[in-house]
């Protein structure tokens, strides 16, 4: 299969979107590229499989949110099949049977915040000049390699130099409340905005996503700015759903690398990276085989792409130390669901548009809370946090005529569930979910045909990702930005000479991005591999 | 009083904000739902069905039909066949396009012809001599297009004839569950579509049927919006708005020729006399002075004009309609005359009138944009069109 004399430039350990997006970039340069993947397809946890004969599911992650507008360009992703659908409306079930609906449309969403208070209509219009401003103040941030603030270096006073004088451009009333956003928690951050109890439940949800933090947790506040980038960039339609699922970003871009040359290798998992003299040399494959490289970049986490690739006699014992306490958490589960028919919610009866858009059970903020509570004692919650949404209904593809496919998401199934996780908790965690579900929606059992649940354990199991966490480590304060993963190798550089990480769990991690891979494959070029 | 179309009792209900505009004395929608976005992706991920009623359409027929057709239009009607479909422009003396349209070949004797402006007269006045007669079917044929990756499962479910024979730019008679109808293998999208001619009083049950079969399809009524933005990606010009009719241009200079309307491969300069050949064939010795191409604008200019401003780019998520002038080294050498923000491409794109010696693809060129009032340039390059171009059009 492999030609053992061959030499490759870079060899990226991880066929996830990250790595792809490093080997593409890599590719793009010049430089031979080779990619290994364990598993038989590529992408990570941005998979679609058939996981009932006829029903496509995008396995764990969904929707794409923030992959970066460069890398859409650069790699011309639009002419590898990449197409994204929008995703317009959110619509939250109430306990007392009504909803909250925000639409498409700006006008259609403020009559029906009007409906639930005058008061919170005129101020979501401020709140999102706000979050607009605090978004274009965070974005630059994405895009560049993170400043060390405690270096000395040329280039990182530089960095921080151009960073001060951009938060300093912000003015005092932005710089105020960037602080805030930094500081507090999503629940004490809308409790300043609005009044209305299901609207700010619905918008700290995701202030929560991939933390093993509530929604009065402070730090939440900020992952809330996340969405609001997206929206910057919302004209450029960034947010929505693959067309394929999320399945058809990592086959688009795996298009685009081996358009500039790069070889994919599916099936091919790496036992460790061959260190010689501290310097990385190549990987040694399971199956024994030894392919050489001038650097190898991996696409893992950190705790696997330096507590298992490399042996820890080649690594600094403090960065060890920083490496094992790096949070991973994984607080989320999913429930995929092949459906009949379509679920009929109590407070919108019928189809209609609102099946086409996420439904978020988050009734009201006690209830996010709440869910937050039972996890923080080592139980998945009675009563979870879902984001659920019907992609065959925006993308029918995803499943046989006149049937649907179902993805939930699900909030909070802690890793470290009392006593671990058995097929019997599983399952019990699926029956919650779908108790939940039929609160609102009461014919979803009569509609199921098929279940598939995964916990934060299933999805550690076969993607890898530790502890099932979604983001490759928490995106919390402390892992952020120049502490991601660990303070002074946080730009995708590690201790071992030619070894390079690329993952989420490098800044600035989360969601379908693309940063990380891109980033990192900068660092690669600039070192002149 | 403007027309409704015979699918009026069946759009007008999806309404939803009133947006209705005007086409040829009908009005149609703008688009169903408060946005267009999802009826523009229901064209390019699903299918989307358009009312496309208002085109004008005539029915020629007799022994001389051929003749006619081939006295007025550029195209070689002559060596088409029957079930046959050409793509066409037709022009005045001088050799200046009057319209565009498609000819569909119904029978030896028997031809269809659309067209965006009423042709009728002129249609006549070529007409002198011959044995054929001339019929405005506008009103009494009704017509839909069906367009989109699904189009072609939708339909055939329905009918009887094999489409995955029925090729690019091909006809065939067929019957919809017991209606009578025409399906053509056309559209004004660049993607896989049909279209499909029907009788006015069957154009009810002719919708019910498509949105009966199609909608576990993704199957969703679709407006001009959407319509605008996918003819732009595939780089399909429009009468009145990319160019003037040379029976409506006021000065010489509004009009075009073929060649210069990107349309040189259409014109049958072999044939025998046309209306026009005389001038083409002159300009075809002499070459054309414009060219109508496709601009691509570049993100990171566009990008860098509006962050002096401290804004993140805007886009036209609607497809605009003006001339917008083009440059090259400060100089104007030409205009654009419509263009879009794709949601697919993720770029932003043009089409444009420009000089030939700035009209060979990727050269660089400027285009005028707004940017918070001021007049600005943004960086541009001319692009082959069509910008898009699926397999699945003529797969």
């Amino acid at each position: 299969m492999l030609k053992k004399a061959t030499r490759y430039d870079a060899i990226v350990i991880g066929g996830g979107h990250n790595g792809l997006v490093n080997a593409a970039y890599l590719a793009r340069a010049g430089k031979r590229v080779l990619v290994l993947e364990r598993r038989p397809r590529v992408g990570g946890a941005a998979v679609t499989e058939e996981v009932f004969p006829g029903f496509k599911f995008s396995m764990f992650s969904y929707v794409v949110s923030l992959l970066r507008p460069e890398i859409i360009r650069d790699l011309d992703l639009p002419g590898h099949g990449l197409h994204i659908l929008p995703l317009e409306s959110t619509v939250t079930p109430m306990l007392n049977g009504d909803y909250l609906a925000a639409w498409a449309d700006h006008d259609a969403t403020r009559r029906e915040l009007v409906r639930h208070s005058p008061r919170d209509a005129e101020a979501y219009d401020e709140y999102g000049r706000l979050m607009h401003h605090m978004a274009r103040a965070v974005k630059p941030i994405i895009s560049m390699v993170p400043p060390d603030p405690t270096s000395l270096s040329p280039r990182d006073l530089l960095g921080l130099l151009r960073l001060g004088k951009h938060f300093r451009g912000l003015g005092a009333e932005q710089f105020h409340a960037l602080f805030k956003l930094m500081t507090m928690s999503s629940a004490d951050f809308l409790d300043e905005w609005f009044e209305t109890d299901v609207l700010k439940a619905t918008k700290s949800a995701s202030g929560i996503i991939g933390t093993f933090l509530g929604p009065r947790s402070p730090g939440t506040a900020y992952v809330l700015l996340h969405h609001y980038m997206g929206e910057i960039d919302g004209v450029f339609r960034a947010w929505g759903f693959a067309k394929g699922g999320t399945g058809s970003v990592s086959e688009a871009i795996a298009s685009a690398a081996r358009n500039f040359g790069a070889e994919i290798h599916t099936d091919a998992p790496v036992a460790r990276v061959l260190v010689k003299g501290g310097r990385a040399t190549g990987v040694a494959l399971e199956n024994g085989e030894e392919i050489r490289a001038r650097v190898v970049v991996s696409g893992l986490d950190p705790r696997r792409t330096f507590l298992q690739l490399v042996e820890p006699n080649e690594l600094p014992g403090e960065f060890v130390d920083d490496i094992k306490r790096f949070k991973f958490r994984g607080s989320s589960g999913k429930v995929n669901l092949a459906l009949g028919a379509l679920p009929n919610f109590t407070c919108m009866p019928g189809n209609g548009p609102h099946l086409r858009g996420a439904v978020s059970i988050s009734p009201n903020l006690e209830y996010v809370e709440r869910a937050y509570d039972d996890a923080k004692y080592g139980e998945f919650s009675r009563q979870p946090y879902m984001d659920v949404v019907i992609p065959s209904l925006i993308d029918p593809g995803m499943a046989p005529p006149g049937k649907h496919v179902m993805s939930i998401f699900v909030q909070y199934a802690p890793y470290n569930l009392n006593g671990g996780w058995t097929d019997a908790k599983r399952e019990a965690f699926g029956d919650a979910v779908i108790d939940t579900i039929a609160q609102f929606a009461p014919n979803i059992r009569s509609c199921i045909l098929h279940r598939q649940v995964l916990t934060p354990a299933d999805i550690e199991r076969i993607t890898g990702l530790s502890e099932g966490n979604i983001f490759q480590g928490e995106l919390a304060l402390h892992q952020l930005f120049f502490l991601r993963p660990a303070p002074s190798w946080a730009k995708y550089r590690t201790p071992v000479r030619g070894f390079y990480q690329c993952g989420s769990g490098t800044h600035p991690g989360g969601g379908i991005m693309g940063a990380s891979g891109r980033l990192a494959a900068l660092a690669v070029l600039e070192d002149g591999v | 009083m403007l027309k409704h179309t015979p699918f009026y009792p069946r759009t007008a209900p999806l309404m939803e904000g009133q947006a209705w505009r005007r086409w040829a004395g009908y009005v149609v929608a703008s688009s169903y739902e408060l946005l267009h976005d999802r009826e523009y992706h229901a064209i390019r991920s699903s299918a989307a069905l358009l009312d496309v009623s208002p085109l004008y359409k005539y029915l020629i027929t007799g022994p001389d039909a051929e003749r006619l057709l081939d006295r007025v239009v550029i195209r070689n009607v002559g060596k088409s066949k029957v079930g046959q479909v050409l793509y066409t422009a037709w022009c005045d003396a001088a050799g200046k396009v009057i319209d565009d349209g498609t000819i569909s070949r119904l029978g030896e004797q028997t031809f269809r012809m659309t067209a965006a402006d009423p042709n009728i007269r002129w249609l006549h006045l070529n007409a002198t001599g011959l044995n054929v007669t001339i019929e405005d079917v506008s009103e009494s044929t009704a017509a839909l297009a069906l367009q989109g990756p699904n189009a072609r499962v939708i339909l055939q479910q329905l009918t009887d004839a094999d489409l995955t024979a029925l090729k690019y730019f091909r006809l065939t008679p067929a019957t919809i569950r017991g209606i009578p109808v025409t399906i053509s293998r056309t559209g004004y999208t660049g993607d896989l579509g049909y279209e499909i001619w029907v009788d006015a009083p069957n154009a009810l049950p002719l919708w019910d049927v498509l949105i009966e079969a199609g909608t576990p399809y993704g199957i969703t009524p679709c407006g001009i919006l959407a319509l605008d933005v996918a003819r732009l990606e595939a780089g399909l010009m429009l009468l009145e708005v990319d160019y003037i009719s040379a029976h409506r241009a006021l000065i010489e200079s509004q009009k075009s020729s073929p060649f210069e309307l990107n349309l040189g491969w259409a014109v049958s300069l072999d044939k025998a006399w046309f209306v026009g050949k005389a001038a083409l064939e002159e300009e075809a010795r002499r070459g054309a002075a414009w060219q109508f191409v496709g601009l691509e604008v570049e993100w990171d200019s566009l990008e860098r004009l509006y962050a002096a401003v401290g804004l993140p780019p805007r886009l036209p998520t609607v497809a605009w309609r003006t001339s917008v002038p083009v440059y090259s080294g400060g100089e104007q050498v030409g205009y654009a005359t419509s263009g879009c923000w794709s949601p697919l491409l993720k770029k932003y794109i043009a089409l444009a009138h420009v000089r030939s010696e700035v009209a060979r693809p990727g050269t660089p060129l400027a285009m005028e944009v707004t940017v918070e009032h001021r007049r600005k340039q943004a960086a541009a390059r001319v692009a082959k069109t069509p910008f898009f171009n699926p397999e699945r059009k003529r797969a």
